[in-house]
């Protein structure tokens, strides 16, 4: 990479737009490595499925045709006639679901390591808020098939949010673009997916990786107390990006696997005079505040139950959110183990509700 | 004994008569003894326990207030059982069987009075009747004929849309058994008594008897009902054609039609035993060609029966293994959805030569063959298409994961690289 930056084409570039920030990045990043140096690369393979959601993303858009009567014939179209749609639009649906995993991944390891703290405080809202966002792609982009289980799983999903208190009805029906979900449900989550989304997380996501780039790897607190001897880095370029690459290829053939041999089902169209059919789920990563509003009773003292759950869980949300800022102010606690004790947990709970909503 | 259990209904209907209510008692004598909230007979009967065999109590009269004295005369507003059942009071008792049609033709044949229940309500049974083989036997007295309440019941009379109802349409083949299953009956009239058994052996009554289809033919659809008569050969065919009526259209049509007047459905479908039609039907070269009835081996009917037979096994053969190929292209999870409408046409068309065979003509079933053809070669076409690209993902499948592989271990392999120099330094 350095040979790079001594070429005719680097020097060219450098005279007019002082290449030396990159050049830095190039030659001085370095990645720690320690038994938990692997968490590292969640972040990396999250961004490539991203990327690999914006190709095969861009390349449905060609053939998608949102609406009433052409959504789900367009999909029938991509995915028989197409030459590779089939593949695609499975790369997407599964691309998608993989990306949410990793995120979470991503988000619980950073957690752990405690690599949130002071001062990558806004590294971590805004991968909050990315995560935030990708929940937002994948609901907005269940519906855009138009077939039978995604209306209701939208008619379900809409309603929930219809339950915050006083802003909830006037919210689900900008949502629907009616009373109802329909024809301008679809419009209206056709731009968010393909133009409202894809605007706020570029401008969110090339502030995470600014962030990244301008702070350096994260190195937890067992690290930074070892002598400098024995502290051991690897050079981001090419040996960090290059092992990234590995995972990539892996993950790649992952998805193409499952692209090949495990296809997702278009199902049936959507038909809304039809009665509701059996099975109806949100997406597995909504399924622990599902199941959660579920469990609640119809009244806790003056409140709605599900207002109740609606409200907590946009509070811990924002909670979640502003962690690196909450400062314990009691010494007898160690504050490292209180926010592991405090992550478990969170992630117990998710992952109990999550099991109990696919088992009840 | 007998003045005995005089003085017990006499008792019975005095109890009654004390325990009815004021106000009913009060009704107004001008009130038709149908329009009458009371019916004396039910209360009495009732008590008495001398039921009319078969009685229901939701009989089609009895709910609309016809009761008991719309057939057998009295005053239903009287508990005074001498008077109510009087000659005085129009009392008939039990109605001979010679009256009955006449009898229910009293309602049943005026329009005015019918369309108060059902606006487009028939009201020519009895007209009918009296021209049926039943009526006009009746008329001369034969006591063994089936007159109204043979086929409706006499107190359990439901619209012949109820299911409970004895003509009803699956009930019809029972309701006609009762006599003509009657051997003994029967054979004095010279009839067979094995129609219902033929029947229920047979494509309309395997519909009707086991899956329940009312649509199919039952007895009255091809005898009539009230004008029950037996079709005769040139009516047979008109007959058939009110529901098959492609069949007919062809058949009037055609050369066989014109020259032999005397042929009708039956000769080669049967009767009341009319089994599902085969292809081999038409075979000349098998024992089962029912045109060798007629034709002999070498004539031109038996080359127009061998011709068309050969046309529609064509299709037929390419249709069993167009749908062969959309298994396997189902099994393989491939797009199946036009293979299946080019099937579909092909089954179509299948239909089409099997009705077009009524024309006798081999040109018009070639043709109509030839679409047949068109189709099934191209859900073939398709379905080896679909099964051909399933081949060429799993290749493409495999040669894309082994090129990323050995990009993998490339990768792989200069991380190596770099370690070993990195360890030098």
């Amino acid at each position: 990479m350095s040979n790079f930056f001594d070429s005719r084409v680097a020097r060219w570039l450098d005279d007019r737009l002082d290449l030396s920030p990159i050049k830095n990045l190039v030659e001085h990043k370095k990645v720690p490595i320690h038994h938990h140096t692997v968490w590292y690369y969640m972040g990396g393979v999250t961004l490539f499925l991203f990327l690999v959601q914006v190709f095969s993303g861009i390349l449905l858009l060609m053939y998608y045709r949102p609406g009433e009567n052409s959504a789900y014939e367009s999909m029938q179209f991509i995915t028989s006639k197409v030459h590779f749609g089939w593949l695609i639009r499975n790369i997407h649906a599964w691309g998608a679901n993989i990306m949410v995993l990793f995120a979470f991944i991503h988000m619980f390891s950073v957690f752990f390591t405690k690599a949130f703290k002071r001062p990558r405080e806004l590294t971590w809202a805004t991968g909050f808020i990315l995560l935030v966002l990708a929940m937002g792609f994948g609901f907005s982009g269940y519906l855009l098939p138009w077939n039978e289980l995604a209306f209701f799983a939208t008619k379900v999903g809409t309603d929930i949010a219809g339950v915050v208190p006083i802003i909830g009805e006037k919210l689900k029906i900008v949502l629907r673009g009616g009373d109802d979900v329909t024809g301008a449900t679809l419009s209206r989550f056709f731009g968010i997916h393909v133009a409202i989304l894809p605007a706020l997380t570029t401008v969110l996501l090339g502030l995470h990786l600014l962030f990244v780039q301008r702070q350096g790897m994260s190195e937890p607190e067992f690290f930074e107390e070892l002598p400098e001897a024995k502290k051991h880095y690897i050079p981001f370029f090419p040996d960090f990006v290059l092992r990234d690459a590995l995972l990539w290829l892996v993950v790649l053939i992952i998805i193409l696997s499952l692209a090949v041999f495990f296809p997702w089902e278009l199902g049936l169209k959507a038909d809304p005079l039809a009665s509701a059919p059996m099975g109806i789920r949100p997406e597995w990563y909504f399924m622990f505040m599902f199941q959660s509003l579920k469990f609640l009773p119809p009244h806790i003292l003056f409140f709605e139950g599900e207002t109740l759950g609606v409200l907590f869980f946009a509070v811990a949300g924002i909670f979640w959110m502003l962690i690196p800022f909450v400062k314990l102010q009691n010494g007898s606690i160690n504050e490292s183990k209180f926010f592991t004790y405090f992550g478990l947990a969170t992630l117990a709970f998710m992952l109990g509700m999550t099991i109990l909503g696919y088992l009840v | 004994m007998k003045s005995q259990l005089q003085l017990l209904k006499h008792l019975t209907a005095l109890t009654i008569f004390m325990l009815t209510p004021y106000y009913l008692m009060g009704q107004d004598s001008s009130q038709s003894p149908g329009e009458s909230q009371v019916n004396t007979c039910l209360e009495c009967h009732e008590v008495l326990e001398v039921m009319p065999e078969g009685y229901s109590a939701d009989d089609v009269h009895q709910a609309a207030a016809t009761s008991c004295v719309g057939c057998h005369g009295g005053d239903a507003t009287n508990y005074d059982m001498d008077e109510s059942m009087s000659p005085a009071a129009g009392y008939i008792g039990i109605p001979s069987r010679q009256d009955i049609p006449k009898l229910c033709g009293r309602c049943h044949s005026h329009i005015d009075y019918m369309r108060t229940f059902r606006p487009r309500i028939a009201t020519d049974q009895v007209d009918q009747y009296n021209q049926s083989i039943h009526g006009k036997k009746l008329a001369e007295g034969d006591q063994n004929v089936a007159e109204c309440v043979s086929c409706h019941t006499s107190h359990a009379i439901f619209p012949a849309d109820d299911p409970r109802s004895t003509t009803y349409a699956i009930n019809i083949p029972n309701t006609c058994r009762q006599c003509h299953g009657n051997a003994e009956l029967m054979d004095q009239y010279g009839l067979g008594h094995d129609q219902y058994d033929k029947y229920a052996t047979s494509v309309h009554g395997k519909a009707l008897l086991e899956r329940k289809d009312t649509g199919v033919a039952t007895c009255n659809d091809c005898h009539g009902n009230h004008g029950a008569t037996p079709p005769d050969a040139e009516s047979i065919s008109n007959i058939c054609g009110s529901c098959h009526l492609n069949n007919l259209t062809y058949f009037k049509q055609s050369q066989m039609a014109e020259d032999f007047d005397i042929h009708s459905c039956q000769e080669c479908h049967g009767n009341h035993d009319i089994q599902p039609p085969t292809d081999q039907m038409l075979n000349t070269d098998s024992d089962t060609a029912i045109c060798l009835t007629c034709h002999s081996v070498g004539d031109a009917g038996a080359a127009t029966a061998f011709a068309m037979y050969r046309d529609i096994e064509t299709v037929d053969s390419l249709y069993t293994l167009a749908q062969t190929k959309l298994k396997a292209s189902q099994t393989s999870g491939m797009n199946y959805a036009e293979i299946d409408y080019q099937l579909q046409q092909t089954k179509q068309n299948l239909i089409q030569m099997r009705t077009l065979i009524h024309t006798f003509d081999t040109e018009e079933v070639k043709a109509k063959g030839a679409d047949g053809i068109k189709t099934a070669k191209e859900a073939i076409h398709l379905a080896e298409m679909e099964i051909q690209e399933f081949q060429t993902r799993r290749v493409g499948y495999g040669l894309s994961t082994l090129a990323i592989v050995i990009l993998a271990i490339a990768v792989f392999l200069k991380i190596r690289q770099r370690d070993e120099m990195l360890k030098q330094q």
